[in-house]
């Protein structure tokens, strides 16, 4: 019923031929801009009129809850497809994603109590944007334990997807939690649409930084879901024997 | 129906009905969920006597009142105000004008506070240009 053009790619061989040819423009741009945004970041730009120095954790914090949605929203596609057409890739990438987005959930929780102590004064509250992001990385961990129950990820995969896709409704819950109740964690700075509230000097570079975020996220799952790849076929061989 | 489109139907169905109960619980939950209560809002609650509460709001200007290590101020809505009485240690952020969250109770309409948090907005700017948008 869905058929895009990207699904050629659902073929192991020419998705890995693919990953071959881009990996090392991946990895050098995300060195680039890591490098460049973060140098901008934390020596570069300019302190803020109340936080002073403190803003600087913004540049690890913010890209990394970004990130964390992202790839749980991928991670939701992707388990729609693999649900739905069947593509063992679209498994594999869920496999491989997780503990990425985990990673991610967890820098995100961590930083963010390193910079709530000085500023509002706690390291840990039960507001509604700092919990249901522990929710996420909760997700996450289910998620990874589900493809750890069995050696078969296709089996396993399919428990999985389904946690994914009805997870993924803790998604636009940790978008809007600042706007639908009272919480001490303040609005989107960003991503609303009466445009950003933050001055382009801590802006360019935090966007920098996004992007290689982003680039950080596309190589270390293009090495994962080689591995990956790579155990299917040995598991396969085992199995026609 | 070709299984593919029944696959489609199954998983779109349950998530709809799974959106259905988590909308309900968080609608019933409201109150809960809510970490602080303004100003206009804690005296609509007929709060116990002692009944530990998170209030929320702005400093009001020129009332904060230091006596050695015992604090007092003033929080608003800009509707009603309530007078807070405070011992120990502020947060940086902590200023007037500031949106600050106090927990504690209310003894006669003046609210003592056990913790004083305070609340950033979602504005980021260097220092000078703060002073520009001031002048």
């Amino acid at each position: 019923m869905i058929n895009f053009k990207i699904f050629k790619y659902a073929n192991p061989a020419k998705f890995l031929n693919l990953c071959d040819k881009i990996f090392i423009y991946l990895l050098v741009s995300m060195i680039a801009f890591l490098f460049f945004g973060l140098y901008q970041g934390f020596f570069n730009s300019p302190e803020d009129y109340q936080q002073g120095n403190l803003v600087r954790i913004m540049y690890v914090h913010v890209p990394s809850a970004w990130m964390a949605l992202m790839i749980y929203s991928s991670i939701a596609v992707a388990s729609c497809i693999y649900l739905i057409n069947k593509h063992l890739l679209a498994n594999i990438f869920c496999k491989s994603a997780s503990l990425i987005g985990a990673s991610f959930t967890l820098i995100a929780l961590v930083t963010g109590s390193i910079w709530g102590k000085p500023t509002w004064g706690t390291w840990w509250v039960w507001d509604a944007r700092i919990t249901s992001m522990l929710i996420l990385f909760f997700l996450y961990l289910g998620h990874m334990t589900i493809f750890n129950f069995s050696e078969n990820t296709t089996k396993s995969g399919q428990a999985a997807a389904l946690l994914a896709i009805l997870g993924f409704i803790n998604i636009p819950i940790i978008k809007f939690s600042v706007d639908w109740w009272n919480t001490l964690h303040q609005p989107a700075s960003v991503i609303k649409l009466s445009g950003p509230s933050i001055h382009s000097s801590m802006l360019i570079p935090l966007l920098i930084t996004a992007l290689g975020f982003f680039l950080y996220f596309l190589v270390v799952l293009i090495i994962r879901m080689r591995s990956e790849i790579t155990n299917e076929k040995i598991n396969n061989l085992s199995f026609t024997e | 129906m070709t299984p593919k489109k029944k696959r489609f139907y199954l998983l779109f169905s349950a998530f709809t009905f799974l959106c259905f109960i988590v909308g309900t619980i968080l609608i019933v939950l409201q109150d809960n969920i809510l970490f602080f209560y303004t100003p206009s809002e804690i005296f609509q609650k007929n709060l116990k006597k002692n009944e530990k509460v998170r209030l929320g709001g702005l400093v009001e200007e020129n009332s904060i009142v230091r006596n050695d290590i015992k604090i007092s101020f003033t929080i608003t809505d800009l509707k009603k105000e309530i007078e807070v009485n405070y011992e120990g240690i502020l947060p940086d952020l902590f200023r007037e004008g500031q949106g600050v969250i106090v927990k504690g109770y209310l003894r006669n309409d003046i609210f003592q506070a056990t913790e004083v948090l305070a609340k950033h907005d979602e504005n980021y700017m260097p220092p000078e240009i703060k002073k520009k948008l001031e002048n």
